[in-house]
């Protein structure tokens, strides 16, 4: 086929596009990994009892903002690296502040803690099950965000894969915390992180395979 | 180059609402960038680059859902023939390895070759091998010009179902040249 053909082919009766394509999909990707996530906690793993009193202290919150804060800057990433031509920039290196406050967080409270305390601040009473829940409620997620950015063009496809898992992986880590009785920063951000690490792990893994186009 | 840019953005801007009148002509603008960019990365390669012209306008309007009209036509359709041509690339490194590095800041614009050759790969027996279902909605409407309602008559299928085997059978297109 002669490539004016092959023009005329694809110029005939376009179909036109909406707008806002892409921010549909992470919506939905969203909503379904959030809503998976949410009943496989209370199927597999239930909500922690004393989740009303857990939700008036603040470290509850500084343990949901890390996730979230994280979330966000995946949705960036992920919805930049769908794009050709569109850089990452400073967006990669924004993952790191929210890691850097609860590592700072967390050496604070570890010098403060007497000596025989500090061990049990980092390993909690769940340090064996955690990374492995987080990552297991991020399954969801995970599928949808490789549904949206299978259908995108990433130029990047490790990197693209490596978000679109750090997407899920943040979903997950954030419904674990309605389950989750560990409070303690330097809990969170080894145990916490390394569950949303195994997502993006495997996204980085799975994205040159999954998303050429 | 400023006004390159404004001239496709604007043809680019109103075939995505439809118009394909203004469709042809950003496709056909690209395909001389195209001929001219490829031609001079693939200088050793001449006879690959009207293939590749092709597979890149092929990406362009399956991916043209990425574009985000707010930023420059230009980098969107220069990060595309890019990433084609390193694909492209690669799938012929099992013979010969990479070793020229790309500059990422290759001026896509910087000359146009209207001149077509002749392509190696033939796009029309790829076409056949596509299923019914993809390879009659391709052929009625976009090469034969009927519309989406005769076509839904002609092949017992509904019109969201020729619209979807279009859609679909340009990627599936695509993921067959890949191979």
């Amino acid at each position: 086929m002669e490539t004016g053909k092959l023009i005329d082919l694809l110029a005939r009766e376009p179909t036109p596009v909406r707008a806002g394509w892409l921010r549909r999909r992470l919506a939905i990707a969203l909503l379904v990994g959030g809503m998976g996530a949410l009943l496989m906690m209370l199927a597999y793993l239930g909500i922690r009892p004393d989740l009303s009193q857990a939700a008036r202290t603040p470290m509850f919150w500084v343990k949901l903002g890390l996730p979230v804060s994280l979330l966000a800057v995946a949705l960036l990433a992920t919805a930049r690296l769908a794009r050709p031509g569109v850089r990452l920039g400073r967006a990669g290196v924004a993952a790191l502040v929210p890691v850097a406050l609860i590592w700072m967080l967390g050496a604070v409270m570890l010098l403060e803690a007497g000596p025989g305390a500090r061990v049990a601040m980092l390993l909690g009473a769940t340090w064996k099950v955690c990374p492995f829940n987080i990552a297991m409620l991020s399954i969801p997620a995970f599928i949808a965000a490789f549904w949206v950015m299978k259908d995108m063009a990433p130029t990047r496809p490790r990197v693209a894969g490596a978000f679109a898992g750090l997407f899920a992986g943040t979903i997950g880590a954030a419904i674990y915390c309605l389950h989750c009785p560990e409070m303690a920063p330097p809990f969170l951000g080894t145990w916490y992180l390394l569950g949303m690490l195994i997502p993006t792990a495997i996204g980085a893994l799975a994205g040159p395979r999954l998303l050429r186009w | 180059m400023g006004a390159r840019e404004d001239q496709l953005k604007e043809l680019l801007a109103r075939a995505l609402r439809g118009d394909g009148a203004a469709y042809h002509a950003f496709l056909d603008g690209l395909s001389g960038f195209l001929r001219a960019y490829l031609g001079r990365r693939l200088a050793r390669l001449p006879d690959d680059v009207e293939d590749l012209v092709q597979e890149t306008l092929l990406a362009v309007h399956n991916q043209r859902h990425t574009y985000d009209p707010s930023l420059p036509v230009t980098a969107w359709v220069h990060a595309i023939a890019r990433y084609k041509l390193v694909d492209f690339l690669r799938r012929r490194s099992g013979r010969e390895a990479l070793n020229e590095p790309l500059p990422e800041e290759d001026d896509l614009m910087a000359a146009s070759d209207e001149e077509a050759r002749e392509a190696r790969r033939d796009l029309d027996t790829l076409l056949a091998q596509l299923p019914d279902r993809h390879r009659l909605p391709i052929v009625l409407v976009k090469i034969e010009g009927r519309s989406v309602a005769e076509t839904a008559k002609a092949t017992g299928m509904s019109e969201s179902a020729v619209k979807v085997g279009i859609h679909r059978g340009l990627k599936a297109l695509a993921a067959l040249i890949r191979k």
